[in-house]
């Protein structure tokens, strides 16, 4: 039945060349965008969904600089900020750190398992960390221990000694020394000569960015018991369950009353002050989301706006030809006849459009991927968007093909 | 005549509501995508100094080597060693050497808290260099950066919170514990994105309103809070060795007034770096880098990606309505085959059917412009739900805008009606006539 359609249907077609070639073209760039847009959506999800291996509710986040103490007069300032956020109602637990899970910016360093190496085994992210910050994130300690509270050692960012003691992430550890246990084991850690024991191994810690620049290293992370002096260093709260609300409330206040002398920024990342890990990663995410957010709204309307352009047409093809649908059906074809002559009518632009959208999607694709820091349109998309660009023809020429199905074999006699 | 045609489109598009209805909705909706976007690109990729941008140079040497550089290309930052060296040598008609630091105002009044404005440590040609416009006072000169004086120029915004907008030169203000003398209040400035330090903010931070000494913040051993590269971060200890290590952390910028001193200066700087590998400081040929503002700009990718392709997506998408329009308008105008029949027996001449389709194409673009607006301004309004607030800000329904909105609306709706009233203007008189 339908095979017979084919033939009038081209027939016709070349009488509507310019309303055909349209419909076609329209199809073929919708495609185009739309399965390219699909497949940054999912890279964007993809990315964003990515776990940090933290128990992320009721975690509390809290940056804090001295506006004029420095050196070693940092250290007893940091533990009485400690002590008052520890006494505070709803808190579990304090830690600090510099660094931690999707902060927004921080300290990489490449790390080797030879102190002679002249090239580092893998590049990591490197949190200053106290004996808190493990149990308040809530990581998962596979192996080994966590520090104790007299192996911090505080210090500025230019005298960073080697630590006697590393904290590593599974990955890391996997990468160093794979195939074996890298407890106990040596890492140098920055150029340093002196090594570092593996005395931990943490199941997964994500790193400090979710920039795509950091993608390749964001499961290497490092552990490091110290107090860095000199460097916007953050507490982390892990509050009783519920509580999170009241004390992002009070932590502020609680802080400048203790001591004046210093700054609570309201920035994002590098510059963030009291931030519950939500916004933590919500900021840390947002490029990924507004992106997403961007590529389905886009093709959300040019699918609405492709059908609505069928509708249009197609109801100018209807109404043009009801007299000699009327002919038709006077002549005995059916009301099903009419609907298929259209949906086929359709079916032969759309599939005209959709072959040309392929080539399009390709060749959008690869000027995608020579430009923007993308990989190359995979198959399913591909698939994806012909199958939707196929059924959205069909259902938006529906309507109008339903419409000419019930004209009446009576219009063959009236005049045009 | 065009009132009379301005009325005939108006009638026409009550005619056939639906479909007049879906074309205004499609082009404003190309439009007002395409110009949210456009509004973004717009301020991200703004030229921020375009009476300087070609005269105004990063510098680059490579002290990496050509195994820890990347790519090729030198560190966007030198080493102190390095910036100081270039700095003294004084070949170009200005230069100056900078890094961020952070620097807490404390007042004297025990109730209020500290503030934080941006901060740059600076050689003193940056006023001039930047074009930094002054209320009161100026800049600090070559003595002040030779003594390491405590001096410090003050942005016009602090000094509304601080004085009152009162000319503060010669005070003093406290910052992180010491004290420092105002020499100069600068007036409103604030160039985006922040060309001479994309590294360390990525170009959209908050305005700067305090500059101190370089030299007096080495003193004080203000770290960076931009970025710090090292090839060894095994320098040993202390900030001597700091300074003395190959880590790169001073932005250095110079100012070239024609091309033939950029060639000169391009080439002392690769004297300078033979020079460095002669002593044995390098193991590597020269390898460095003069690039002008647009180039540095280009080179440190201030557009962000995001930016860059939902703009040229909407581009597409506005593409796509565009020839959605022409179908449309097809339609519209071919249903009316009969008028134009009509029209053109009773002795209408092609060119005003013509002028009448153009004029009803063009005033459906200016209904779609003005729906397009709105929507602009939604889309403007939601910016900052999908990109940096930092970025977002920087994106204004502003009276340039507003034109280009309706005027690419209009245009818009011209060039997609041509093809369907070319096709309308072919009707041929008789054969409506039968």
């Amino acid at each position: 039945m339908l095979v017979l359609q084919i033939k009038p249907v081209l027939a016709a077609l070349k009488r509507h060349k310019a309303g055909t070639l349209l419909i076609g073209l329209q199809i073929a760039l919708t495609l185009a965008i739309v399965c390219n847009a699909l497949f940054i959506i999912q890279q964007r999800l993809t990315h964003l969904s990515r776990t940090t291996g933290i128990v992320e509710s009721d975690l509390l986040t809290v940056g804090s600089e001295w506006t004029s103490a420095s050196g070693a007069a940092v250290e007893p300032l940091v533990h009485a900020d400690l002590q008052t956020l520890r006494e505070l109602p709803g808190v579990q637990d304090v830690g600090v750190s510099y660094g931690y899970p999707l902060r927004g910016g921080g300290w990489n360093s490449g790390v080797t398992i030879k102190p002679d190496a002249k090239q580092p085994v893998a590049v990591t992210w490197r949190f200053f960390a106290d004996d808190h910050v493990l149990t308040v994130l809530g990581a998962k300690l596979i192996a080994g221990r966590n520090f104790r509270a007299d192996e911090i050692r505080a210090m500025d960012s230019h005298n960073l000694a080697a630590p006697a003691q590393l904290i590593i992430t599974k990955a890391l550890a996997e990468k160093v020394y794979p195939n074996q246990s890298a407890l106990g084991k040596p890492l140098y850690i920055g150029g340093a000569t002196a090594p570092s024991t593996i005395i931990g191994i943490m199941d997964h810690l994500q790193g400090g960015s979710a920039s795509s620049w950091s993608d390749a290293i964001s499961d290497y992370v490092v552990l490091e018991p110290k107090l860095l002096t000199d460097k916007s260093n953050a507490y982390l709260i892990r509050t009783r369950p519920g509580q999170l609300g009241a004390v992002a409330n009070v932590a502020r206040d609680t802080l400048f009353k203790a001591n004046r002398l210093r700054i609570i920024p309201n920035g994002e990342g590098e510059g963030g002050g009291v931030r519950s890990f939500a916004q933590v990663r919500e900021q840390a995410y947002k490029n990924d989301r507004g992106m997403a957010i961007i590529m389905s709204a886009i093709c959300a309307v040019l699918l609405i706006i492709t059908a609505a352009g069928i509708v249009g047409l197609t109801s100018f093809w209807v109404s043009q030809r009801r007299r000699q649908i009327g002919v038709r059906r006077a002549l005995g074809a059916t009301r099903h006849d009419i609907l298929g002559y259209f949906l086929t009518e359709n079916f032969l632009i759309s599939l005209a459009g959709v072959l040309t959208g392929i080539v399009l999607a390709l060749g959008l694709s690869l000027w995608l991927v020579a430009h923007f820091e993308t990989r190359r349109l995979p198959l399913p998309f591909l698939l994806i968007g012909v199958a939707l660009l196929l059924l959205l023809g069909q259902a938006a020429t529906l309507a109008p093909a339903l419409r000419a199905s019930r004209v009446s074999p009576v219009e063959a006699t009236r005049a045009a | 005549m065009f009132a009379y045609y301005f009325e005939l489109g108006l009638r026409s598009l009550r005619r056939s509501p639906v479909l007049t209805g879906l074309m205004i909705i499609t082009i404003a909706f190309g439009v007002a995508a395409s110009m949210t976007m456009y509004s973004v690109f717009r301020a991200v990729s703004n030229n921020p100094i375009p009476q300087k941008s070609s005269q105004l140079y990063a510098v680059q040497i490579d002290n990496f080597g050509p195994r820890n550089n990347q790519h090729g290309e030198p560190p966007d930052e030198l080493d102190y060693i390095d910036a100081m060296a270039l700095l003294k040598a004084h070949k170009a008609l200005r230069q100056a050497a900078l890094y961020p630091v952070k620097l807490s105002v404390i007042s004297d009044d025990a109730s209020q808290l500290p503030i934080r404005p941006a901060t740059y440590a600076v050689s003193n040609n940056a006023f001039a260099m930047f074009d930094i416009p002054f209320l009161y006072g100026g800049g600090w000169g070559a003595a002040e950066d030779d003594n390491r004086a405590s001096v410090v120029v003050i942005g016009r915004a602090l000094n509304d919170r601080l004085f009152h907008g009162a000319n503060s030169v010669g005070r003093e203000i406290n910052l992180s514990g010491h004290n420092y003398r105002i020499v100069g209040v600068m007036d409103s400035w604030d160039p985006k994105p922040l060309f001479f330090d994309l590294a360390s903010n990525g170009g959209f931070a908050d305005a700067i309103e305090l500059f101190i000494p370089m030299s007096r913040a080495v003193d004080l051993q203000l770290i960076t809070t931009g970025s710090t590269d090292c090839v060894d971060e095994n320098y040993g200890t202390g900030w001597d060795a700091f300074l003395r290590s190959g880590c790169s952390w001073v932005v250095y910028w110079a100012e070239l007034p024609n091309k033939a001193d950029a060639d000169a200066y391009r080439q002392y700087l690769h004297d300078y770096a033979a020079e460095q590998q002669r002593v044995g400081r390098y193991a590597w040929a020269p390898n460095v880098r003069l690039r002008d503002v647009a180039q540095w700009l280009d080179y440190e990718h201030v557009v962000p990606p995001e930016s860059k392709l939902s703009f040229y997506l909407s581009l597409g998408f506005l593409a796509i309505c565009l020839v959605n329009t022409v179908g449309l308008l097809l339609a519209k105008f071919m249903r009316r085959a009969a008028e134009i029949g009509v029209r053109r027996a009773l002795g209408a001449s092609r060119r005003t059917v013509y002028a009448q389709f153009l004029m009803e194409g063009a005033t459906i673009g200016l209904a779609g412009g003005v729906l397009g607006l709105l929507l602009t301004g939604v889309g403007v309004w939601s910016v900052g739900l999908i990109f940096d607030a930092q970025i977002a800000r920087l994106a204004t329904l502003d009276v340039s805008l507003v034109a280009l909105t309706l005027l690419v609306a209009v245009l818009a709706a011209l060039l997609a009606a041509f093809y369907p009233t070319w096709r309308a203007a072919q009707v041929a008189a008789e054969v409506q006539l039968r």
